[in-house]
C-alpha cells in the first residue's frame, strides 16, 4: 500500500515544471530583441529578409506546440498536419475565390482552431507516448489526404498550388519581401503577446496545473478534459495561422510540403529552444532553418551526420535549451553588475 | 587647325573602333565574368528521392572535367549545387539564396516536379533560366507563359505519343487495358496516350488507376485480364511494374505488354519479377545503356567511361541517372558555347531555343536535339526495345513525337 502511494509520489511528470513567469523575457530584453527585428530589415538583402520571415513563421508554430508541450505538457507529433490545413485553407481562399491575404489568416487559425479541439476529444483518452503515436497517425496521413481525388478541383492534388505574393498596400515603397516581413512580424507580435497573456492567465494556470499533477489538478477543480482539448485547439489554430503565412512566404503549397519531416523539426526546435520557454521559439526556428544549412556547408555528402552531431551537441552540452543559455548568461550578468 | 582636325579625326576614328569591338565583345548579366560562370543548381541529396542526388554529383564531375581542359572560352564553371531533399519549400529558399545570395547565372537541371512548380513562378518573374529541368512532366514546354523554363528530357506525353503511334500502325485492331498510378505522372501519360491515339482513342477499352499506398495491385490487373484486352500498358513506377509482371505470368495472361520508360530498369524492375515472366516486354529509352555489350565500341559511350575512370571513379556506369547527369551536363556545356562572349541570360535562353541536330554522348544513335523559340522540349524522340534474354533489344526506327509541338 504504502509502495503504490510513493509510486504515484516519484514518478517524474513528463515536462519539467517551468514557474509561469520563467517562461518570458523581461520588459529591457523584449525591447531590444523588437528593436533589432523591427530595424534589421532596412539592412539587408531580400533573401535575408525572406529566411528572417521564414524564421518567424516556423518561430510561431513551434510557439503552438511550446503552447501544447510546455503549458499543458501534452506531446504532438501532427503539427504539421495543422500547419497543411491552415495554408491550404489560405491557398485556396486566396487563388480560388480571391480572398484577400490578410482576412484568409484568421479564417485558417479558427478552422484549425476547431481541427484541433476535435482532434483533442480522442486525444483525451491517451497521454505520453502514445498521445504522440496519435498525432504521429495525423501527421502520416495529411499529405495523402490532400492528395485525394474529389478535392483535386481545390488542392490542386499533387501538382499543388501556386500562391500569389502580395504587394505592399497604399503604395509604401517597400519591397514585396520587405513587406511580407513586416505584416509577419505584426502577427508573430500580436500572437506572443496573446500567448503570454493566455499562459498567465485563469486558463494558463489550468494548463500547467494538469501539466504538474493531472489529479491534483482535477482535486481542485480544473476541467481537466476541457483545458487539455483547449491546449490542443490553440496551438493547432496558432500552428494554422502560421501555415498560412507560410503559404504566402513560399507561394506554393504542395502535399510533399507537410510531411513528418516538418512535425518533427517543428518538435526538434522546441527542444532546442527550451520546453516552456517561450522566447527560446524563435532560437529553435533559428536552429532548423540554419543548422541544416550548416551542416551542409560542411559536408554535403554527410549533411545528415552533421546535422546529427550539431545536434547531440546542444542536447549534451544544454539539454533545456537557449533557455539554459539565457539564464547562466544572465547569471553572469548579474554578477558582473555586482562588481 | 589643319593638324587639330587631323587628329580629332584619328582620335574619333580609334574611339569609334575601340568602342565597337567592346560591343561586339562582351556582355555580362549576374554571375558571369571574364574568368567565371556561376552555374546553380538544386538537388534532393537527402530525403526520399537522394538515389537522384548522383544526378548533381555527375553534373559537377562532368564541370570539373571542362575547368580542367580549359573551360568554356576560357572561362571556369563554378557549379554551385544545393540540397532541397525534395521538399517545395526548401526548393524556394535554395533557388532564392541561389540567385539572390550566390547571384548564378542559370539554375541548372533543378530536380522533381514539385520543387520545379515550387520555383518555376519566382524564377520567371525574376528572368532567371530554369534551364533543362530533371523531371518528365509536360508543362516545362510553355514558352509562351513560362519563357525562362525549360525541360531536356521526353514528357511522359512524349513517349506516350510513341507508343500510340506504334500500336496504331503495328496493331490497329489492338484492346488496350491501361494500369496507371493515380497522381501526376499516371495522369500526364495517359493524356498523352490518348491524344496519340487521337480519333482511335476507343481502342483503350478499360483503365484502372491504383494509389502508390497500396500494398498490391494483384486486383486491378485480374480485372484488367476479364476485359479480354490484348494490350497492357503499364503506367507504373517501379515496385508495382514489377508486380504487374509477377502477376501476368501468375494468371497466364499473355497481352503485348509495355511498360513505361520509367520502370524499364533491368536490375530494378525486370530481374526482381523474373526474367522468364519477361520476355517480349516492350518499351521505349532514348539513352544508351551502361549495362548493354553493344555500345563497348561506341565512340560517345568510351568518352563517357574514360570520363568515369578519370573524373568520378565512384559513379557506376549501370545507373541510368549517372548517363543522364552526363548528357543533360554535356547539353548546358553546349548552350554556354554557343553563347561565345554574351553571358547575359537572355542570350543562354536564346541559345537554349536554338539548337539544331545536337547529340550528347550518351543518347541513342540518331536521336538529336532540337528547339526553337517555340519549341522548349529538346529530347522527343525515342526508339522501341523489345525485352529478350537478359537486356533489351532495340528495335525499328528512331520515333518522333511530333505532337508534341
Amino acid at each position: 500500500m504504502s509502495a503504490a502511494i510513493e509510486e504515484v509520489v516519484t514518478e517524474a511528470p513528463a515536462v519539467e515544471a517551468v514557474p509561469k513567469r520563467a517562461m518570458t523575457l523581461g520588459a529591457g530584453t523584449s525591447l531590444v530583441v523588437l528593436g533589432l527585428l523591427v530595424a534589421f530589415p532596412l539592412f539587408a538583402k531580400n533573401f535575408i529578409i525572406f529566411q528572417m520571415t521564414m524564421l518567424l513563421i516556423y518561430g510561431l508554430a513551434v510557439l503552438a506546440l511550446n503552447i501544447l508541450t510546455g503549458g499543458s505538457g501534452q506531446f504532438s507529433l501532427g503539427q504539421s498536419a495543422f500547419y497543411a490545413v491552415g495554408a491550404y485553407t489560405s491557398a485556396i481562399l486566396m487563388e480560388q475565390y480571391g480572398v484577400n491575404y490578410a482576412l484568409t489568416l484568421p479564417i485558417a487559425g479558427v478552422l484549425c482552431f476547431g481541427a484541433g479541439f476535435l482532434f483533442g476529444q480522442p486525444a483525451l483518452r491517451l497521454s505520453g507516448v502514445y498521445l504522440a503515436l496519435a498525432t504521429f497517425a495525423l501527421a502520416t496521413a495529411m499529405p495523402q489526404l490532400l492528395k485525394l481525388n474529389f478535392l483535386e478541383p481545390w488542392t490542386g492534388g499533387v501538382q499543388g498550388l501556386v500562391v500569389t505574393k502580395p504587394d505592399a498596400p497604399f503604395g509604401l515603397p517597400m519591397s514585396q519581401d520587405m513587406w511580407l516581413y513586416y505584416f509577419t512580424l505584426v502577427v508573430t507580435i500580436a500572437i506572443y503577446l496573446f500567448s503570454v497573456n493566455l499562459l498567465r492567465s485563469r486558463s494558463g494556470r489550468a494548463f500547467m496545473a494538469i501539466r504538474d499533477n493531472e489529479i491534483a489538478a482535477s482535486a481542485m477543480g480544473i476541467d481537466v478534459a476541457l483545458y487539455k482539448t483547449l491546449a490542443f485547439g490553440v496551438s493547432a489554430g496558432i500552428t494554422g495561422v502560421a501555415g498560412a503565412l507560410g503559404a504566402i512566404a513560399v507561394q506554393f503549397v504542395a502535399p510533399d510540403s507537410y510531411t513528418i519531416t516538418l512535425a518533427i523539426s517543428l518538435f526538434l526546435g522546441m527542444v532546442v529552444g527550451g520546453v516552456g520557454w517561450l522566447p527560446g521559439s524563435i532560437v529553435g526556428s533559428a536552429f532548423i532553418i540554419f543548422v541544416p544549412n550548416i551542416a551542409e556547408g560542411i559536408s554535403k555528402g554527410l549533411s545528415g551526420a552533421v546535422f546529427g552531431v550539431l545536434l547531440f551537441l546542444v542536447i549534451f552540452l544544454v539539454p533545456h535549451g537557449a533557455r539554459q543559455i539565457a539564464v547562466v548568461s544572465q547569471q553572469l550578468l548579474g554578477k558582473f553588475k555586482k562588481n | 587647325m589643319y593638324r587639330q582636325l587631323r587628329i580629332a579625326a584619328l582620335a574619333t576614328a580609334v574611339i569609334g573602333l575601340t568602342s565597337g569591338t567592346a560591343l561586339a565583345q562582351k556582355k555580362y548579366d549576374t554571375g558571369a565574368t571574364d574568368t567565371e560562370i556561376k552555374i546553380g543548381n538544386i538537388m534532393p541529396y537527402s530525403g526520399p528521392a537522394s538515389a537522384y542526388g548522383v544526378i548533381g554529383k555527375t553534373e559537377q564531375a562532368y564541370f570539373n572535367k571542362i575547368n580542367a581542359e580549359g573551360g568554356i572560352n576560357g572561362r571556369k564553371i563554378n557549379f554551385v549545387s544545393y540540397d532541397d531533399g525534395y521538399s517545395p519549400p526548401k526548393a524556394v529558399e535554395q533557388a532564392r539564396k541561389l540567385v539572390e545570395s550566390d547571384e548564378v547565372l542559370v539554375v541548372f537541371n533543378p530536380l522533381g516536379t514539385p520543387s520545379n512548380s515550387a520555383i518555376q513562378k519566382y524564377l520567371n518573374a525574376k528572368k532567371v533560366p530554369q534551364l533543362f529541368v530533371a523531371t518528365g512532366a509536360t508543362k516545362w514546354n510553355d514558352p509562351k507563359d513560362f519563357p525562362w523554363t525549360m525541360g531536356w528530357q521526353p514528357s511522359y506525353q512524349s513517349e506516350a505519343h510513341i507508343y500510340a503511334k506504334y500500336l496504331i500502325k503495328e496493331k490497329p485492331d489492338a484492346k488496350i487495358a491501361v494500369l496507371f498510378q493515380n497522381d501526376d505522372f499516371g495522369k500526364d501519360y495517359l493524356k498523352g496516350l490518348k491524344d496519340g491515339l487521337g480519333a482511335k482513342a476507343s481502342m483503350i477499352m478499360a483503365e484502372e488507376s491504383y494509389e502508390t499506398t497500396e500494398p498490391s495491385i494483384d486486383g486491378h490487373i485480374v480485372k484488367l485480364k476479364a476485359t479480354g484486352a490484348d494490350v497492357f500498358i503499364s503506367i507504373t513506377t517501379p515496385k508495382f511494374a514489377a508486380q504487374a509482371i509477377k502477376k501476368l505470368a501468375e494468371i497466364d495472361w499473355h497481352p503485348l505488354h509495355i511498360v513505361s520508360n520509367v520502370s524499364a530498369s533491368v536490375g530494378g524492375v525486370i530481374k526482381p519479377a523474373g526474367f522468364e515472366n519477361s520476355q517480349g516486354i516492350l518499351s521505349a529509352a532514348y539513352a544508351k545503356d551502361g549495362a548493354d555489350p553493344q555500345w563497348d565500341d561506341d565512340p560517345g559511350m568510351k568518352k563517357f567511361l574514360d570520363f568515369l575512370a578519370k573524373y568520378y571513379p565512384d559513379g557506376n556506369k549501370l545507373d541510368g541517372s549517372v548517363v543522364y547527369g552526363y548528357g543533360a551536363a554535356q547539353t548546358l556545356v553546349k548552350v554556354l558555347q554557343m553563347c561565345g562572349d554574351d553571358l547575359t541570360r537572355a542570350n543562354v535562353m536564346k541559345q537554349a531555343a536554338s539548337l539544331k541536330d545536337f547529340e550528347p554522348d550518351t543518347l541513342l544513335p540518331g536521336i538529336k536535339i532540337n528547339t526553337s523559340p517555340t519549341d522548349f522540349a529538346p529530347i522527343k524522340q525515342l526508339q522501341m526495345m523489345r525485352f529478350k534474354g537478359e537486356k533489351w533489344d532495340l528495335f525499328g526506327p528512331i520515333i518522333t513525337d511530333d505532337l508534341s509541338n
